[in-house]
């Protein structure tokens, strides 16, 4: 393990890892600086209304004469955020909840696993979608509808690493030196979790991105006036001939995605030789 | 493989595949109920009111109409009884009334079914065609400069919201260029085919309405293109994956030892061993194209389920949203069954396990 983790660094450097990360932090920062240089309130009203793109307003105002460069912007802070904390909310309680599940066996394995397959039973959208309009229109209540569709896959792959491993001879051999089941879990496998699960947390960045503004897209997230990428791409339905209302926040959330995918796609390189490009391939 | 009197025992009532498909069988239907619990506690154990949501603020204010209401749908009852009630009502068919149409639910949905189903059927054909296409000549060219490239294509497809996609291109393909018809599912001008299957091109040729198929068709173009970025980036990724996986397989090498090459070689060995995996993703994919129909119909105005669940959760029709989530959990569930069962009939080491 030690040997291979000294590798990464170098691996690290693909074209397309590259620049997946610069977008992402670039638009990491920009979520958490954007209230200080946004031209306009983003949720002040004292434009002209629907006016295409210029050189006073970057993107168009919409139908309520509000700055969409600014509202895209400020609008950076409200999904990234929320998204990187489902994907970290959904990484904890799925791997604890695999890791259980895989660990223990049995009926606590048969209990677990068949709420994942519930879970699974549903497309995600369209169980998120269910949820969210149960729990009532909010951007909160949306967070909570995703996290009840994200946390199954990280418990499933858990699950599948440490049922691997649990029989295997060092684990044996922690044991029987009296290792408590919480310790096996720490030292002996963990280690060997870590790196599939943050490559599917980083591919998950981007689905949470998706659901949580597909969410707001059907009004079942942020509320207006939020300044929310998925919802502002929904006013646009009511005014088709000005394109730029809905252009530029779909933009804005392919960027994005686009990013995270980028990273995670490269890290799944370094993390599991066998998929994608090989990593001699990547290497000359 | 298959001398007669094998073949014949293997579908005998003992024989694994039987086994295999009775198990597969019990645990769908096992799922269907874990569907039908998780729609019935949504609806009636989650923290809002669903009886003021029910019944409309007015109404709710009213202590009598309320009691009437309690009554009515038996919710005086304890729970266990409610979803029993629950369920006969659903084998009646009976989803209960959408606030927003006034209508059974059952009844919309019955309509909304074919439509969405037509363009979730075109969009897998054309995702595994094109996926297919895509990911062998990444797998066959393997680091070269286009595999890099399909990548990054397939990795794009996965990254575009599917709801902008469908306005901008209705927008740029319809408004702008006009060569994309306008939404729903035919012209105005032209009355929908007798209906058999549900299915506009369908109908319209058994009726012999050769003008009707054609505009049923074009219809369907734009849905069906935006639909099918997502899953074909899914597929290509996989297709890709798996083909690499048999490209060094003993059997392939025999293949090109015999002089084969081409397509005899790609159809005929690598298409066929990768086939299995290939087959266990396209059921995933119908479950993103089903999530991705409610975010893209509403766009195209596409009279489908998509429509209906986009309507039903911007004017907070619980009912209705329910009713999509159960129709679409149990299309899923057989969707996945089928490909289960086909996958269990083509390969003989996965009933045997």
């Amino acid at each position: 393990m030690r040997k291979r983790r000294l590798k990464i660094p170098a691996a690290w450097i693909t074209p397309l890892g590259v620049i997946g990360a610069v977008i992402a932090i670039a638009w990491v920062g920009i979520a958490f600086t954007a209230r200080l240089w946004v031209p306009f309130d983003p949720l002040s009203q004292d434009l002209p209304r629907l006016q295409a793109p210029g050189i006073d307003t970057l993107m168009g105002t919409d139908a309520l004469g509000r700055d969409i460069f600014s509202r895209l912007m400020t609008g950076a802070s409200v999904t990234i955020p929320l998204a990187l904390m489902l994907v970290l909310m959904s990484l904890v309680v799925g791997t604890l909840i695999g890791a259980i599940a895989g660990y223990f066996g049995k009926w606590v394995d048969e209990l677990l696993m068949r709420l994942t397959d519930l879970v699974m039973a549903f497309p995600t959208v369209i169980l998120a979608m269910v949820v969210a309009a149960a729990l009532g229109p909010s951007l909160f209540n949306a967070v909570i509808a995703a996290f009840v569709v994200s946390w199954p896959q990280y418990a499933r792959m858990t699950r599948s690493i440490v049922l691997g491993l649990r029989t295997q001879n060092y684990v044996m051999a922690g044991r029987l030196m009296g290792f408590s089941p919480f310790k096996t879990l720490r030292v002996d496998i963990a280690p060997n979790v870590v790196g599939p699960i943050l490559v599917l947390a980083s591919l998950d960045v981007g689905t949470a991105i998706l659901l949580l503004s597909g969410l707001s897209f059907l009004g079942l997230g942020a509320q207006p006036p939020t300044a929310e990428w998925g919802s502002m791409i929904s006013a646009a339905i009511q005014n088709f001939d000005s394109w730029w209302i809905g252009l530029f926040p779909g933009l804005a959330i392919l960027t994005v995605v686009m990013a995270f995918n980028f990273v995670g796609d490269s890290l799944r390189d370094i993390f599991d030789p066998t998929s994608q490009v090989s990593r001699a391939g990547a290497r000359s | 493989m298959g001398n007669t009197p094998r073949a014949t025992r293997r579908y005998s009532a003992r024989s694994p595949l039987v086994g295999y498909l009775l198990r597969r069988l019990g645990t769908s239907v096992l799922l269907l109920f874990g569907v039908t619990i998780v729609t019935f506690a949504l609806a009636n154990l989650v923290p809002g009111d669903p009886i003021a949501a029910a019944l409309g603020e007015g109404a709710a204010s009213n202590p009598a109409t309320v009691e009437a209401y309690i009554k009515e749908r038996g919710l005086d009852q304890p729970l266990p009884v409610q979803y029993a009630n629950y369920i006969s009502g659903l084998f009646h068919g009976d989803m209960g009334i959408s606030l927003r149409t006034t209508q059974p639910v059952a009844d919309d949905l019955a309509q909304a079914v074919p439509a969405t189903v037509e363009i979730a059927l075109l969009a897998i054909v054309v995702s595994l065609g094109v996926g297919v296409a895509l990911g062998s000549l990444a797998a066959y060219r393997r680091g070269k400069i286009s595999d890099q490239l399909v990548r990054v294509f397939s990795l794009i497809g996965l990254s575009i919201p599917t709801f902008w996609m469908a306005l901008v291109s209705f927008n740029f393909f319809f408004l702008q260029l006009r060569i994309a018809p306008g939404s729903g599912r035919l012209s105005p001008a032209l009355a929908p085919p007798p209906t058999v299957t549900g299915f506009y091109t369908v109908d319209a040729l058994l009726a012999g309405q050769w003008v009707t198929f054609t505009d049923a068709l074009a219809h369907l173009m734009l849905p069906v293109f935006v639909l099918s970025l997502f899953t074909i980036g899914l597929l290509t990724r996989f297709v890709r994956t798996s083909v690499l996986e048999v490209l060094d397989a003993d059997y392939v090498r025999a293949g090109r030892a015999k002089g084969l090459s081409g397509p005899r070689l790609l159809f005929g060995y690598v298409l066929r061993g990768a086939s299995l995996p290939i087959l266990t993703i396209v059921g995933l994919a119908f479950g993103t194209l089903l999530s991705g129909t409610v975010l893209v119909e509403a766009v195209f105005a596409w009279p489908g389920l998509g429509s209906y669940a986009y309507n039903s959760a911007t004017s907070l029709d619980l009912p209705g949203v329910m009713g999509v989530g159960l129709v679409v959990g149990v299309v899923y569930l057989s969707i996945n069954f089928a490909v289960d069962l086909l996958y269990g009939v083509l390969d003989p080491r996965v009933r045997l396990a």
